[in-house]
């Protein structure tokens, strides 16, 4: 549960316009109508008993100590159950409501064990507190009854234990579970005295349960009780700070005992996330303590050399010594950096200004391009910013929702259940995706359309889905023609009515029936409030730019963008994709996303940097593979990207990376970039900075330091003393410094300070003097561009085809439980529910092939070849294969292509032609990572770090 | 000439032999050469006398009865095709004091017809309420329930026109008729007499209220262990479609009605009518907390009328006959018949429907014959498991649901359990607890744990420990349990666990 410094209202906020004036205790309240009594007196400071109450759960009425009297009623109504009514009297405390709240509290003593001074809840505990409020000085029915106290513990979750022995069957779990979260894990069981609380047949960890925690911090008792309690007991202070995992960005209470984080509880005012959290956010922060660590800096000259461990001054000076030395060498453009989207605005920002202002070249790229690219790029084009249009509350005004290419329940949980919660409400749903997510059914919401595509057709299904809207009378012509250019909207027009993009021309191609195309797109026309959300599987494509434009395109035609519950939704995958690309860490856009070549921009730069700008992009991180493969790139600074994991082709980037003769990486862990490194530089975890993160939803939220940097420097400072040691010295003394210069140079941040943030408590951007407030819903009145552009969006197939040789088509994606290249998740208890990625098959090609459930198998494209473990399952269709690639020993980026999105070069990590072969052993590459590994291994210092072993 | 012969096919009836009854009668008439057609009917509610055979005869139905299938070939010898005099044979059916005596409204079917048949339907009486209802404005069909002053016969006692009132005051775009067929009241079975002898007047109810509140949707929850029930609604219903009676047109009116059956969980709560709605959404039976009212919120929190079985079963004779003549039987504001159901150490078990008003001595004595024992009554218990244990002393009480009430009784669903002098009223207390902990749903404190620690305090206070120290706790206990209980469940176990300790006092102190 939360601190019982917490206040808990005892049920939710009823927004109504209409307000409700009564009287608590003789003292006037004046509420919004449907604010049940508990509130109501809470609100106005009086507090009224409760345990099954609480403000993130409807009330449910069944403790009974919240009763009340109201005058000309009859009886001792729940306050919780109650709703406030005109001019009701309402007396909290008497005589009798004192003997009845008594009298349960003196049943719920009779069956609970009594071992308060030694129970990890002890301190924090409602169950106490409610003894001690109602005055409970003896229990008259003895101990010795039937009772629960010989229940077993339940320890198989590796977070939190379940000790049936202290329930008392407020069931507020259960609706945790299920109004919360949604996966309806958890039951009552039996009735009467015998009903107790259930996970599945067996035990949680056995049960549908996600380990989200939900329940474990609804339960005003120690039955669900994180184990770091258990093991270190209640905390003694809190920091309010950001989850540095996806990019729902939940907000969190970091509850600590001095430096130490005993438990990470989802913040209720947190505005992405009101007190909701995943598995990773609530309980894997455990890496950042890891003894993987890397805590002390290390140089080499050449990767065959072991390790030195140095001193920061001695690390730093060597880097900007090999910088120094390859620019005088091979030109001011040999090198270059690399932001990550793990890291906060304002260290992505010192990097791309290091490259900019202290390299003096314009090669600064992000690791947004492998995911996003193709958004920003689209979305500028079409609707004037690279950004998502809506907040996540707008789901809740949201009548039909389209998923494409993104599997929320993995990879952006928390958003996954209001999406969950707002479907059981009614809403309708239409999933366009090859495999049959979990959204598709999941309890008590099921897609009404699924549409199954072959990898790699998303333009034809929504061309096709736009077809049948322009064609049947559905387009919102007035909208169009009111808010969008309306030439391109008629050459548009023209071209998508054309034959060619019916349902029935394009069936074949994308594999959906014609008529499961026209019902989608007609359904989605039809309902009030349509919004569209989509992920990687949406941008990592050949024409991943073109299926932003093509969804933009939806969504214009449907009048569907500039109000609460529409919109076009990018679901980004980490933490700080939207911030890092806000930063300016593409190549030919400065912070804000204007364009290099905009020489009124590069003077407003240059002027507060003290330095020119240059007009010429600079390379992308593909361009820079390839440009140390060729000789002419040779020094990279990378800042928490594993590039050597998540990048597609890992042969190609294996010889690039050692191609060049400085390799900087910056990082927590040794991980598989750093065994090709010259100079490693200790990160720090988001637990050890300030700084700020945003979200999917352009929402600038804190992070907040809540203990020193394990190694002694924050990464922004690391990047300040680079860039001095390189002769470019930047002056700041705090991230909220780095935050201001930020808004000084970029307008849709000129109202962004640390102040106004902790005032807020998160900030959407545009934040500016025309919304000082920022801006939850964007294109408003008109479009950020001024008219909404429509573009023909041509269906062209990747030139990735299915051959005989390679008959299958792979597809990547990620889980739930495990982060991206797995390098902070893997070193959590996160394993227990997936330590190694699988390869997902039909059982139709796996019999074709001979493969079993849970052997060993073999995946080839016409780059590589990796082994893993199949799963059959008939999630897949036929014909598609999937995996994830969380582990760097799987290899899948050996596998994938070179192939990438026409526009922004996103690799096209979701389509490869591959063959599945039977009965394998490891790969040659898989061997040989092994003993590369072992090398490097064997190189560091015999004191410090380990690598990245399995 | 044709010779019909009725044999019920009443559970009650079927579980005393009446199918071997109805083969053997079958069998004699073909070895006789009799031309005898056997009509399976509903039962005349005199239990004692089951299987009740009747054949029909210029004077009427001759009622023979308890009939064994050895009894037949004696029958057919005794001419009773004719009316034949024999040791079974108790007269015209209609005479039987016990039956004669009553004031059969919702019953005037039962045990008369074929329950499944259209034609005896219409023939008597069936489908006039409807058809009135038809011709009338929906406030006009629940004035006329208002005014009839029927009480909801499930076991609270609200008016039922007024429920409808607020439903058809609700807006919505879907409402629903929830009947509640739960029949979980130990020695109660009027709702299964009706449902298996006379079902489509449930169905017409059903419509009628329908019709009054702007529903087109009706749902029954089914008692798990009425399988014959069962059977006969699911044709019942089937029948009333094909024919009309039920669909998108109600007899033609452009009107849409229809019924959906659904079987319980199994459990004495999911007779409680949020727990009801909760099952029929196919969720665990458990009490949801009003407000919101089911009139309000009810199945998928849209608007619904919960109604008891012989609640909506009176609403076809009050659109028949106007809600004025059903308010000219009862007291006081107990109006109309209730269909009482004397069970337990009883001589003459069975349905016996009566205005409200009569007293219990009247209906343990004129109807019941006193106990089957032989012995004295000792106690009885009304309304259910969760009624007051009554003594003698109170036997004259008029079963008016104020005065019974004030006097700590509860009339319930009408149901009687007679005991004679060798109960022990400290084990029936502690029964009424012990029953609450298996049947509570499990939802609130008091009701969850109250009802054990209650069994054990019983325990205590029996084998003499502490006694007044637990007499008091067991005070409190159910002070607690009455007044913070979420539901009626945990609300009135105290009442017979306290109505047992203050009558028979002498029970716990042995
Ligand atoms: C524990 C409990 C069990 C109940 N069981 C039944 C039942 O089996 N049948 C029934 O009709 N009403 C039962 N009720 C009453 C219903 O809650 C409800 O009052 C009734 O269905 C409303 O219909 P009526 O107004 O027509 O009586 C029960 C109530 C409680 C508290
Ligand atoms: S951890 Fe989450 S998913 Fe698991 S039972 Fe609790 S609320 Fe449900
Ligand atoms: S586990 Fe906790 S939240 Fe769940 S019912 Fe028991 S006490 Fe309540
Ligand atoms: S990983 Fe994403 S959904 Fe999970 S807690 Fe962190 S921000 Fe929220
Ligand atoms: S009183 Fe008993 S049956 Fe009623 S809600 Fe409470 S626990 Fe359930
Ligand atoms: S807080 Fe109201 S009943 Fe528990």
């Amino acid at each position: 549960m939360y601190s019982n410094k917490v206040q808990d209202f005892g049920t939710p906020a009823r927004p109504a316009a209409k307000s409700v004036a009564l009287q608590i205790d003789g003292q006037p309240v004046t509420v919004p109508a449907g604010t049940s009594v508990l509130r109501a007196a809470a609100l106005a400071g009086v507090n009224i008993p409760k345990l099954c109450a609480t403000d993130s759960l409807e009330a449910f009425g069944s403790c009974r100590l919240c009763l009340v009297e109201v005058e000309g009623r009859r009886g001792f109504p729940a306050s919780c159950t109650t709703h406030c009514e005109p001019g009701m009297k309402v007396r909290t405390q008497s005589r009798k409501l004192a003997d009845l709240r008594r009298g349960v509290m003196e049943l719920y003593i009779s069956d609970h064990p009594l071992d308060c001074l030694t129970c990890p809840a002890n301190g924090n505990c409602e169950l106490q507190d409610m003894a001690g409020v109602t005055g409970l000085r003896e229990v008259r029915y003895g101990y010795a009854g039937e009772n629960h106290l010989a229940a077993p513990k339940d320890e198989s979750n590796p977070y939190f234990t379940f000790d049936p022995t202290k329930c008392i069957v407020c069931s507020r779990c259960v609706r945790a579970c299920d109004e919360i979260q949604g996966t309806f894990a958890l039951t009552v069981q039996g009735r009467g005295f015998g009903s107790t609380i259930a996970a599945g047949p067996t035990n949680f960890l056995d049960s549908e349960c996600v380990s989200c925690g939900a329940c474990v911090q609804a339960c005003p008792t120690s039955t669900l009780m994180e184990k770091s309690i258990v093991d270190q007991g209640q905390p003694d202070h809190a920091v309010d700070t950001t989850c540095a995992y996806c990019g729902v960005g939940c907000a969190f209470r970091a509850e600590m005992k001095g430096s130490e984080v005993v438990r990470m509880v989802p913040h209720k005012d947190g505005k992405a996330n009101h007190g909701h959290s995943c598995i990773k956010g609530r309980f894997a922060w455990g890496y950042a303590t890891h003894p993987d660590r890397v805590n002390t800096p290390m140089i080499r000259s050449k990767i065959t050399d072991p390790w030195r461990e140095v001193s920061w001054d001695e690390a730093i000076a060597y880097a900007a010594s090999e910088i120094k030395r390859i620019q005088a060498r091979y030109g001011k453009d040999s090198v270059g950096g690399i932001t990550s989207s793990r890291c906060t605005n304002e260290e992505t920002y010192l990097v791309q200004k290091l490259v900019r202002a202290g390299f003096g070249n314009n090669n600064v790229d992000t690791c947004a391009r492998v995911c996003h690219s193709p958004t920003g790029y689209g979305l500028k084009t079409t609707l004037g910013e690279s950004a998502g249009t809506q907040d996540f509350d707008s789901v809740e005004h949201t009548d039909c929702m389209i998923v494409i290419g993104a599997n929320p329940t993995d990879g952006h949980p928390v958003f996954a259940s209001r999406m969950k919660q707002r479907l059981r409400a009614g809403a309708t749903l239409i999933v366009i995706d090859p495999r049959r997510i979990d959204l598709v059914r999941t309890p008590h919401v099921a897609a009404d359309f699924h549409l199954p595509l072959k990898p790699g057709t998303n333009v034809a299904v929504l061309n096709a889905m736009a077809h049948v809207i322009v064609t049947e009378g559905l387009a919102r012509e007035g909208y169009v023609r009111e808010r969008c250019e309306v030439d391109q909207y008629e050459k548009w027009k023209t071209f998508i009515a054309s034959p060619k993009n019916s349902p029935e021309a394009l069936e074949a191609e994308c594999g959906v029936p014609a008529a499961s195309l026209r019902g989608a797109a007609r359904l989605f026309a039809k309902a009030g409030n349509g919004a569209i959300y989509y992920g990687l599987g949406v941008t990592e494509h050949s024409q991943g730019s073109t299926t932003v434009m093509a969804i933009a395109n939806l969504a214009m035609v449907t009048g569907n963008i500039g109000r609460p519950g529409v919109g076009v939704n990018p679901l980004r995958g980490q933490n700080n994709v939207q911030g890092s690309c806000d930063m300016g860490s593409f190549p030919h856009e400065l912070p804000g996303y204007r364009h290099v070549g905009d020489a009124g921009v590069r003077e407003l730069f240059a002027t507060t940097w003290g330095v020119p700008i240059q007009d010429e992009p600079g390379l992308r991180i593909p361009n820079m593979f390839d440009a140390a493969i060729d000789g002419s790139f040779k020094g990279l600074y990378v800042q928490g990207e594993d590039i050597a994991q998540s990048d597609p082709d890992t042969k190609h980037v294996q010889k690039a990376l050692e191609s060049l003769e400085c390799l900087i990486v910056q990082d927590i862990f040794l991980c598989e970039t750093a065994k090709y490194a010259h100079v490693l530089l200790p990160g720090s975890s988001f637990l050890e900075k300030d700084g700020t993160f945003t979200n999917a939803e352009r929402r600038i939220s804190r992070v907040r330091k809540v203990m020193p940097p394990l190694a002694g420097m924050a990464d922004w400072e690391v990047t300040v003393a680079l860039s001095r040691a390189l002769g470019y010295p930047m002056h700041y003394d705090h991230p909220s410094q780095v935050m201001d210069e930020i808004a000084l140079l970029t307008p849709t941040f000129t109202g962004v300070s640390y102040d106004k943030i902790d005032r807020l408590g998160s900030i959407q951007w545009p934040c500016n003097d025309a919304a000082p407030d920022g801006t939850p819903v964007m294109h408003e009145q008109e479009f950020v561009r001024g008219k909404g552009r429509f573009v023909v969006t041509e269906y062209v197939a990747t030139p990735e085809r299915t051959t005989r040789k390679f008959p299958l088509i792979l597809t990547t994606g990620r889980i739930l439980s495990q982060y991206n290249v797995g390098a902070q998740t893997r070193r959590t208890e996160n394993k227990v529910w997936h330590d190694a990625d699988v390869l997902e098959i039909h059982p139709h090609d796996a019999e074709q092939r001979g493969i079993t459930h849970g052997e060993m198998v073999s995946l080839q494209s016409r780059k590589g070849e990796t082994t893993l473990r199949a799963v059959v399952t008939e999630r897949m269709q036929p014909g598609v294969v999937y995996t994830t690639f969380h582990h760097p020993e799987s290899g899948v980026n050996v596998v994938t292509t070179e192939n990438s999105d026409w526009a922004t070069n996103c690799p096209e990590y979701k389509v490869t032609a591959v063959q599945v072969v039977a009965h394998a052993k490891k790969s040659e590459w898989q061997r040989g990572f092994d003993s590369f590994a072992s090398q490097q291994e064997g190189l560091l210092p015999k004191t410090a770090v380990r690598g990245d072993v399995r | 000439m044709t010779t019909t012969v009725y044999v019920p096919r009443d559970s009650a009836a079927l579980s005393v032999g009446a199918e071997a009854v109805a083969e053997a009668i079958v069998a004699g008439a073909r070895a006789g050469g009799h031309d005898v057609q056997v009509v399976r009917n509903g039962s005349r509610g005199m239990l004692w006398l089951e299987p009740l055979v009747e054949v029909a005869t210029a004077n009427g139905r001759i009622a023979y009865g308890p009939v064994a299938p050895g009894d037949v070939e004696g029958l057919f010898a005794a001419g009773f095709l004719r009316g034949g005099d024999h040791a079974l044979c108790h007269g015209p059916t209609d005479k039987i004091p016990y039956f004669a005596q009553q004031t059969r409204l919702t019953f005037a079917r039962v045990g008369v017809t074929d329950p499944l048949s259209l034609e005896h339907y219409r023939a008597h009486g069936g489908l006039v309420g409807l058809q009135r209802a038809i011709t009338m404005a929906p406030a006009a069909i629940v004035d006329e329930v208002v005014q009839s002053g029927l009480r909801g016969r499930g076991g609270a006692g609200f008016p039922a026109g007024i429920k409808w009132r607020t439903v058809l005051g609700a807006s919505a775009d879907q409402k629903y008729i929830a009947c509640n067929a739960d029949e979980g009241d130990s020695g109660t079975f009027s709702d299964r007499m009706v449902m298996e002898g006379d079902p489509y007047l449930l169905l017409e109810g059903m419509a009628i209220a329908g019709l009054a509140v702007g529903a087109t949707e009706g749902w029954i929850y089914l008692r798990s262990e009425y399988p014959d029930a069962r059977v006969a609604l699911v044709t019942a219903i089937q029948r009333a479609r094909a024919a009309g009676w039920l669909g998108d047109d109600v007899l033609g009116s452009g009107r849409q009605f229809d019924v959906q059956l659904r079987i319980g969980a199994g459990s004495y709560i999911c007779g409680e009518e949020t727990a009801m709605l909760e099952s029929l959404e196919g969720k665990r039976g458990m009490v949801r907390p009003k407000p919101p009212l089911p009139a309000l919120a009810g199945l998928w929190g849209k608007p619904t009328v919960v109604n008891n079985v012989m609640t909506l079963a009176a609403a076809p004779w009050i659109l028949q006959h106007g809600g004025a003549a059903y308010a000219a039987h009862g007291v006081g504001r107990s109006k109309g018949t209730l269909p009482f159901q004397l069970a337990g150490n009883v001589k003459h078990g069975g349905l016996v429907e009566v205005p409200f008003g009569i007293t219990l001595r009247e209906l343990l004595h004129d109807f019941g014959g006193g106990t089957a024992s032989g012995r004295k009554i000792r106690a009885v218990q009304v309304g259910g498991p969760l009624g007051a244990y009554l003594p003698a002393s109170r036997f004259d009480l008029p079963l008016d649901y104020e005065p019974f009430a004030a006097a700590g009784g509860m009339i319930g669903h009408g149901g009687i359990v007679v005991f004679d002098d060798t109960v022990d009223m400290a084990k029936m207390a502690r029964y009424a607890m012990e029953f609450c902990a298996i049947e509570s749903c499990g939802k609130c404190t008091p009701c969850r744990i109250g009802s054990t620690r209650g069994k054990e305090v019983i325990d205590r206070i029996v084998a003499g420990e502490r006694r007044e120290a637990n007499v008091a706790l067991l005070q409190d206990l159910c002070t607690t349990m009455k007044d913070t209980s979420l539901c009626a469940m945990g609300g009135l176990t105290p009442l017979p666990v306290l109505s047992a300790l203050e009558h028979f006092p002498e029970d716990f102190a042995r």
